[in-house]
């Protein structure tokens, strides 16, 4: 039982720590300021290069092969450098690499690890959100290829993508969860429109709505079998709800910390509740630390991506929006300033909620999945 | 970084399950029976946990952080009414002062907040109390001068509080009238001894309360799914469900931080140590006052009954809350670890 480095991660960690003092980009928070999108992609790019990106994955796309701790040594030497925390598309990954052929695997994994090729992720619809399954977008075949009508909303990083892990409905004859495949979409063809959505905190890079309307797809760029688009879903959304996944502890440690030092400059600033706000965001940030150190330890025997990235999931919505109510407190409203930065960290932290599936829905699978409470 | 349990350690856990089960209060025989508790205390003297922070190898412990957390979760679990870390933080004061063992079992002397060792700087017996103090009558005291960066070790004899907050563990009061009897400390205690010290029982403390929080969490989740209202178990109900998932994400998150602290009691440098432990123990006290209250909850009329052991969990979390610290007491030592001074983290307590 241990928490320390073994010396292959001590050694590890000490050239990503020189490294990063090199080359933080110094980009502004992913979640208050459009500017960081613009770095983004240089970003993912420049830690790839320097070997410092997608250390847990297969060496065959890209990776390293190496245990899923080099991940949290990277998000943690991020984080202690104020660096941008690493981009998140592990759950992209991991959808491809356990459905998609070997063909589909070797066409596109290797842009996505690398950082060459971006991607949206288009699942949800204006009438298919927690009821995922009931989506409407469909795909119907003519040759070689789908052709795609339907509207995708919550759109990640739409605007920047070269390519959507679309799903649509390909059977309509059979139960709804049955008749979904997945498709590698491309972007940039006439059937394909996408507009930003403003967030709650102002920013419009994050989220984006897709219009289809006779887009093409190539029957080879299906991912996985005509059907199984819904287990892809499960195992993508399932590594979407997973903060060593998502590389989120880094986000919030290096939010903490920004707030820490506002604090220590002006100590007399603040009174004690607002201290007691701040003291519960670093227990609530060394939390998530610390529970996703124990996470990968119990998959060294095996234990796979189950229910239990639900529980990680609510954890980590706990620890966002402890961390959103200190920089509400510490750092605040803006009133009377042009600042409004830790405003917009506030505002960000209520999606924590909803998105990668509600809360709720998260307490249900919980129920059934690892409580296994009986159903009404 | 490998976090999971060595095979020693996970068959010391399956050791003390066994034992807790057959002769705690939780699965075996009431709390009432006066035939059991001398048998489970009888059955921890013999296993010898109460001296694995006695001196090993060196001037270590004979076993880390680790194990002696494994064991205090454990009798947390099962409600175990047996003296374990009161003696066992005892012993490992002894051995950082060079003290030698202990001729019976014995605890330590906190202030009245509960949130540091009790201490004297005149040769007075301070005012103190005792938690999880074992029947012999003595506890451990700091004993300093005005200087107060070197403390050696006194004893004092105690007399029986009247708690009834938690009714399996033993709280006492120090004997005011008596004198301090100083012991023979080779090496006196620096502030980072304390420090080290206080981690340990942060550490435990935490075991502890994960401890208690899966027993009373198992405790509610199988009424839940037995106790039956309009025809339905009453774990069927969306809200009640989601009252529980609640609790079980709350007791995950704390077994995450308590397994770091008891860890970081032996591994990291003592003031590194000691604000891992508070935070630790300012995450488990606050969510394990949730668990035990969700319990009582779930239990409905019934977890409002004497007879229900959901009270029993509930009463020895507030206990554990308030020993070393209560929760803004401990937010305010991750503060000061982090460079921020307030009046909950600054107060170190010793002077």
């Amino acid at each position: 039982m241990d928490f320390g480095d073994a010396p292959a991660e001590s050694e590890f960690r000490l050239r990503l720590r020189a490294w990063v003092a090199e080359h933080n980009p110094e980009l502004p928070a992913s979640s208050t300021d459009d500017g960081y999108w613009a770095g983004q992609a240089a970003w993912h790019q420049s830690l790839y290069d320097a070997g410092f990106f997608g250390m847990s994955w297969p060496a065959a796309v890209g990776g390293q092969d190496l245990p899923s701790v080099f991940d949290v040594i990277v998000d943690e030497e991020l984080a202690a450098a104020g660096a941008p925390p690493r981009p998140s598309v592990g759950y992209l990954v991991q959808g491809i690499l356990e459905h998609g052929s070997d063909d589909v695997k070797r066409r596109f994994l290797p842009g996505v690890v690398n950082g060459r090729d971006r991607w949206c992720q288009g699942f949800s619809e204006p009438d298919a959100g927690s009821d995922l399954a009931s989506l409407r977008t469909r795909a119907d075949r003519h040759d070689d290829h789908y052709v795609v009508h339907g509207h995708k909303v919550w759109t990640s990083y739409s605007d920047d993508a070269e390519w959507c892990l679309l799903l649509a409905r390909t059977d309509h004859d059979v139960a709804k969860h049955k008749g979904i495949s997945a498709f590698a979409l491309p972007m940039r063809q006439p059937g394909v429109q996408q507009r930003p959505l403003r967030m709650i905190n102002g920013i419009t890079k994050e989220f984006g709505e897709v219009l289809l309307d006779g887009a093409r797809v190539p029957v080879a760029n299906m991912i996985g079998g005509p059907g199984e688009g819904w287990a892809l879903a499960m195992t993508v959304v399932s590594h979407e709800r997973e903060p060593g996944e998502l590389g989120y502890v880094a986000r919030y440690s290096k939010l903490v910390n920004e707030l820490a030092a506002r604090v220590r400059k002006e100590p007399d600033a603040y009174g004690t509740e607002q201290m007691q706000g701040l003291g519960w965001a670093m227990v609530e940030a060394e939390m998530l630390r610390l529970h996703v150190r124990r996470r990968l330890s119990d998959r060294l025997s095996g234990m796979s991506h189950g229910p239990e990235g639900s529980v990680d999931k609510l954890l980590m919505t706990e620890v966002e929006q402890v961390v959103g109510h200190a920089a509400l407190a510490i750092g605040g409203t803006g009133v009377g300033s042009d600042d409004d930065t830790w405003l917009k960290v506030y505002l960000y932290s209520r999606a924590q909620s909803v998105m990668g599936g509600t809360s709720q829905i998260q307490r249900n699978l919980v129920a059934r999945r690892i409580l296994e409470l009986p159903v009404a | 970084m490998d976090v999971r349990l060595s095979p020693e350690q996970r068959a010391l856990r399956d050791t003390a399950t066994q034992v807790v089960d057959r002769l705690g209060p939780a699965r075996g025989a009431p709390l009432a029976d006066v035939e059991r508790a001398p048998r489970l205390a009888g059955a921890v003297e013999a296993s010898g946990w109460l001296e694995l922070r006695d001196s090993g190898e060196g001037d270590g412990p004979l076993t880390s952080g680790v194990e002696v957390a494994i064991v205090a979760e454990e009798l947390g679990r099962g409600l175990a009414d047996v003296a374990f870390v009161g003696p066992v933080m005892a012993a490992d004061m002894r051995r950082r002062a060079g003290a030698g063992p202990a001729t019976a079992p014995e605890s330590v002397l906190l202030d009245r907040t509960l949130s540091w060792p009790a201490c004297s700087l005149n040769g007075e017996t301070p005012a103190g109390v005792v938690v999880d103090a074992p029947p012999s009558r003595t506890a451990l005291v700091l004993v300093g001068d005005d200087s107060a960066a070197w403390w050696r070790l006194g004893g004092v004899p105690l007399r029986s509080g009247h708690s009834q907050l938690d009714l399996t563990r033993r709280c006492a009061v120090a004997d005011d009238r008596a004198a301090i009897v100083v012991l023979e400390t080779p090496h006196p205690l620096g502030s980072d001894d304390v420090a080290a010290w206080m981690a340990l029982g942060l550490a435990l403390t935490c075991a502890d309360l994960v401890g208690v929080m899966r027993g009373a969490f198992e405790l509610a989740r199988s009424y839940a799914s037995t106790r039956r209202q309009y025809g339905a178990p009453i774990g069927s109900f969306q809200a009640l469900q989601h009252l529980l998932v609640d609790a079980y994400v709350a007791l995950e998150g704390s077994r995450s931080v308590a397994l770091h602290a008891a860890w970081a009691v032996d591994a990291l440098a003592a003031p590194d140590a000691l604000a891992a432990a508070a935070a630790a123990k300012a995450y488990c006290a606050r969510a394990a006052l949730g668990v035990c209250e969700t319990s009582v909850q779930v239990h409905g009329g019934m977890g409002n009954t004497w007879d229900c052991l959901a009270h029993v969990f509930l009463r020895r979390a507030l206990l554990s809350i308030e020993l070393f610290g209560r929760a803004d007491t401990n937010v305010g030592r991750v503060l000061a670890h982090h460079g921020i001074r307030t009046p909950a983290g600054s107060g170190h307590g010793l002077r």
